[in-house]
Formats: structure tokens, C-alpha cells, sequence
């Protein structure tokens, strides 16, 4: 046995920098495999500049992702896109991450998928499905998702995911085009033999900004909806989960946006670009590293976009005094660029933002004239 | 399963929720959709016992003896706990 050598610290051994300890590792990794979708829903989270298929990154390369992402802490892996059945190595794909010890959550609006092709991905170990809904027709349905058949394909989809037994989540986007159906948008969650359902009010961001003024809600919708849910939860007690992402426009306060950044969850884009958040692209002087040619860990922990918005120390006044700092985070750094123009404003959404009557001043505006028409998502048309 | 849970009520972790052991934190995880819940070691025995065969008056008898404590205490906390769990569909029960 050979002695191992100690470092010494000799009194003069100043760190020339200080160092700040490693972030706690996070828990959640959204693996965006492609930006392609049939579907082109005017809400979509994705950049309004999609990745080109050929920059995609191989199975291989989502594999050795995956290994990195639970040895740095990842648990739940959500596979997401685009479509991420546009993907032809999907099976593999969720094989790989099953294999790497992640549970695995496909968030999927059901078209590319056959009954085929979900029993493979059973058998690969997928664990549980997020089918999204657009409407609960078809008429609003392949309106919104400007997809024709796109609803009648989806309840194929989700009885054949009945069939086979797979956990099903139905994600519900609403806006003003569909909220008058919550009530039944929350039946057929139940009739489809979902065990939970999210009802997502569009977050502006991404796409769904361009189409802020399509999708703006009413404050009318909005009492209903929370008026609708709170009946369901009674109703549903026991059947049928029910989470509900209110819009935060109409909120008193932010959300506390990705749990705060870098602090839970990373999203890797489809060509490896690692983000804390899928619209941190919108910050400008943001820079953000890929996994192709820097581990994930190192990323993490010491990437420049991570560490941006880290912790409060970034925040001003009113959040620094605020009893809400380290409940919400001061809200959503890419709402404060978007609304204040900046990054590290509080969230404009906060009662006790400066900014709070800009937002206030697009409700009243966008809620009460006629919806513009979608712009519809695109690839190569930002 | 609606209302509470009863000691005659057989759980079960459904498809798609499972138990994993965290190497990095060091700590049982129960792992379902859209949650990761990190478990006391409390938690991990209740819910390491779940075989939809055995009722909630027998898990509790047989922690109970394990960890040699009543059994009406051990009862209440294992419908409490499991009547939460359920309430998410985390847990169902036969």
C-alpha cells in the first residue's frame, strides 16, 4: 500500500478567487429531441428559431446525456420536442434513458404514434405519457393545432395507451379559445382514463408571445376557470389529479419560474444547447454551452447562463426586502426582459413591480378587442 | 377509491409509480409522474410494504413489530400518509 499525499495548506495558501460552492444538483432534465411537429399550436414553448433536423443530436449522443445527467443527480427525464415521435429512434431513445436509470415521461401530442409502436415503448420501460389536448373537439382542436385530423388521431392514441395500461397524463393548454370548455376538457380527462390532468394556462413566452393577444384570455374566463376547477376537485376527488397553472398575467404575484433558476432543472435543445429554461434564449448576452463539447456536470455547475440569474443575490428592490424573495424568486427572468426590458427587474406580474401597470395595460387592451388570427408555428419563419 | 382509506383497503404503488434509490443524495425517492418525492426512512418502510395483497391492518401490525411501537399509533400514520398519497394517485389501493 502506497501512502496517498495530503495536500498542505500553508498559511499563505489564499485562494486567488473565491470560489462558491456547487449548486445542490437538479432533478428534472427536459430532453427536447426535435424541434419537428405535424402540429403547429400558435403556443408552442419552442424558440421562434427551430433547429434544422440535420443538427439534431444522435441516439448515442442522448445516451451518454442520459448517463451524465443521473450521475450529476437528474431522477425524471421528460422527453419532449417537437414531437418527439418524429423521432424515428424514439424506442431507442427511451431505451437508453430507462438503461441509464431515469424515469421516463413522454410528453407527446399522440400523432406518430401507433399501437405498435407504443407497445414498444412500453417494452422499453417507458413509464408514463403526457398527451397534450388542444380542444375537446375537433373543430377547436385542429383549429389550435392547426393540424386537420390531429383530434381524431389523438383519441386513437390514447386509447391504445389505455389499452396497454401506460400512466396517462392528459396536458390541457387553455386560453381564451378553450376555456369555456374546461368543465369538459376535465370529463374527457377522466373518460380517456387519465390519472391526472394539467391545465396549463399559456404562459406567454415563446410563440405563445407572438400570439399574446390571440390567446388573452378575459378576466371572466379566468374567475371561471378557478371557479371550474375547485368544483372538479371535489368531483374528481380520488378519480383524477387535478393541477392548474392559472395565467400568471392575472395573478398577484410571479411564479416561482423553474423553481428558481439553476436550481432544479436544465433543458438540453435538439441540437445539445443546455438551457435553465426554454425561453433563457431570449435574454440577450446570454451565452450557453452544448454537450457536445462540455460535460453536462461542468455546465451545471459552472456554466456562465446558469449562473446569471442563480440564487437572489441579483435582485433589486422591491424583492431584496421582500417576505416573498425566497418564495418566489422574484418570478421569471425572460417576463422581465420580455414586459421591463430587463432581465433582473422584478417579474412585471408582481403587484409591486413598476412595471405591474404595462401588464395591467395589455389585459385591458388585448382582452377586450377581438382576437387577431394565429400565427401559426413554423420552421424558418421566427 | 373515494373517501378515506381503511384498514381493510389493500395499497398498491400503480404502474408507472415506483421506488428508487437516489445514488447521488443517498436517499429513497418515490418516483412518479411529474414528482420525485425524496422519503424519510419512515416513509420508505410504509411504503416499501405496499404489495396490493397485504391490507393496511397488517402493514401496520407487521411495523408495528419492527419498530416496536403501537399499533393504533402506527395505523393512523400509515391511513395518513397513504390517504395523501392517494389523494395524488401515487397510491391506490385493491
Amino acid at each position: 500500500m502506497t501512502a496517498i499525499p495530503q495536500p498542505t495548506l500553508s498559511p499563505d495558501a489564499t485562494p486567488a478567487r473565491l470560489v462558491r460552492p456547487p449548486p445542490a444538483p437538479p432533478l428534472a432534465m427536459l430532453a427536447e429531441l426535435t424541434h419537428r411537429c405535424p402540429l403547429s399550436c400558435p403556443y408552442c414553448s419552442n424558440p421562434l428559431e427551430l433547429a434544422a433536423r440535420d443538427s439534431e443530436l444522435t441516439t448515442a449522443e442522448w445516451a451518454e446525456v442520459f448517463r451524465q445527467a443521473v450521475a450529476l443527480g437528474v431522477l425524471q427525464l421528460h422527453i419532449s420536442g417537437g414531437e418527439p415521435a418524429s423521432r424515428s429512434d424514439l424506442v431507442a431513445i427511451v431505451a437508453a434513458a430507462r438503461e441509464a436509470g431515469l424515469y421516463t415521461n413522454l410528453i407527446t401530442s399522440g400523432i406518430g404514434l401507433t399501437g405498435v409502436r407504443l407497445d414498444e415503448l412500453d417494452a422499453a420501460g417507458l413509464d408514463h405519457v403526457q398527451l397534450s389536448l388542444q380542444g375537446v373537439n375537433a373543430g377547436v382542436a385542429d383549429f389550435v393545432g392547426g393540424y386537420r385530423g390531429g383530434f381524431d388521431r389523438k383519441m386513437q392514441v390514447a386509447a391504445e395507451i389505455a389499452r396497454i395500461g401506460l400512466p396517462l397524463t392528459l396536458n390541457a393548454v387553455m386560453h381564451r379559445h378553450n376555456l369555456g370548455d374546461l368543465a369538459q376538457t376535465i370529463a374527457l380527462a377522466h373518460q380517456l382514463g387519465a390519472r391526472r390532468i394539467e391545465i396549463a394556462c399559456v404562459q406567454f413566452q415563446g410563440w405563445a408571445l407572438k400570439n399574446r393577444a390571440a390567446l388573452q384570455p378575459t378576466r371572466e374566463q379566468v374567475d371561471e376557470a378557478k371557479r371550474v376547477v375547485a368544483q372538479a376537485r371535489r368531483d374528481y376527488a380520488g378519480k383524477l389529479a387535478i393541477d392548474f397553472v392559472p395565467p400568471d398575467y392575472f395573478a398577484d404575484f410571479p411564479k416561482a419560474c423553474m423553481n428558481g433558476w439553476g436550481s432544479t432543472g436544465l433543458n438540453v435543445t435538439p441540437d445539445g444547447t443546455v438551457l435553465p429554461c426554454h425561453a433563457a434564449a431570449t435574454i440577450p448576452g446570454l451565452s450557453f454551452d452544448n454537450v457536445r463539447t462540455t460535460p453536462l456536470a461542468r455546465i451545471w455547475n459552472e456554466g456562465a447562463a446558469f449562473n446569471a440569474f442563480r440564487g437572489t443575490d441579483f435582485l433589486p428592490e422591491p424583492c431584496q426586502s421582500c417576505e416573498r424573495r425566497d418564495i418566489d424568486y422574484g418570478g421569471c427572468r425572460c417576463q422581465a426582459m420580455a414586459i421591463a426590458g430587463d432581465a433582473r427587474a422584478t417579474d412585471p406580474v408582481c403587484r409591486r413591480s413598476p412595471h405591474r401597470a404595462r401588464l395591467d395595460a395589455i389585459i385591458a387592451a388585448e382582452s377586450s378587442a377581438p382576437p387577431p388570427d394565429f400565427v401559426y408555428r413554423r420552421m424558418g419563419r421566427g | 377509491m373515494t373517501g378515506p382509506l381503511t384498514p381493510r383497503d389493500r395499497p398498491f404503488l400503480p404502474r408507472g409509480v415506483r421506488l428508487h434509490h437516489d445514488r447521488v443524495r443517498d436517499l429513497p425517492v418515490l418516483l412518479g409522474p411529474e414528482t420525485a418525492l425524496m422519503l424519510d426512512p419512515v416513509g420508505h418502510a410504509v411504503l416499501a410494504e405496499l404489495d396490493g395483497a397485504r391490507d393496511i391492518a397488517a402493514i401496520s401490525a407487521a411495523l408495528a413489530e419492527r419498530y416496536a411501537a403501537p399499533v393504533e399509533v402506527i395505523e393512523a400514520d400509515v391511513i395518513e400518509f397513504l390517504g395523501n398519497m392517494a389523494a395524488q394517485r401515487l397510491v391506490e389501493v385493491a
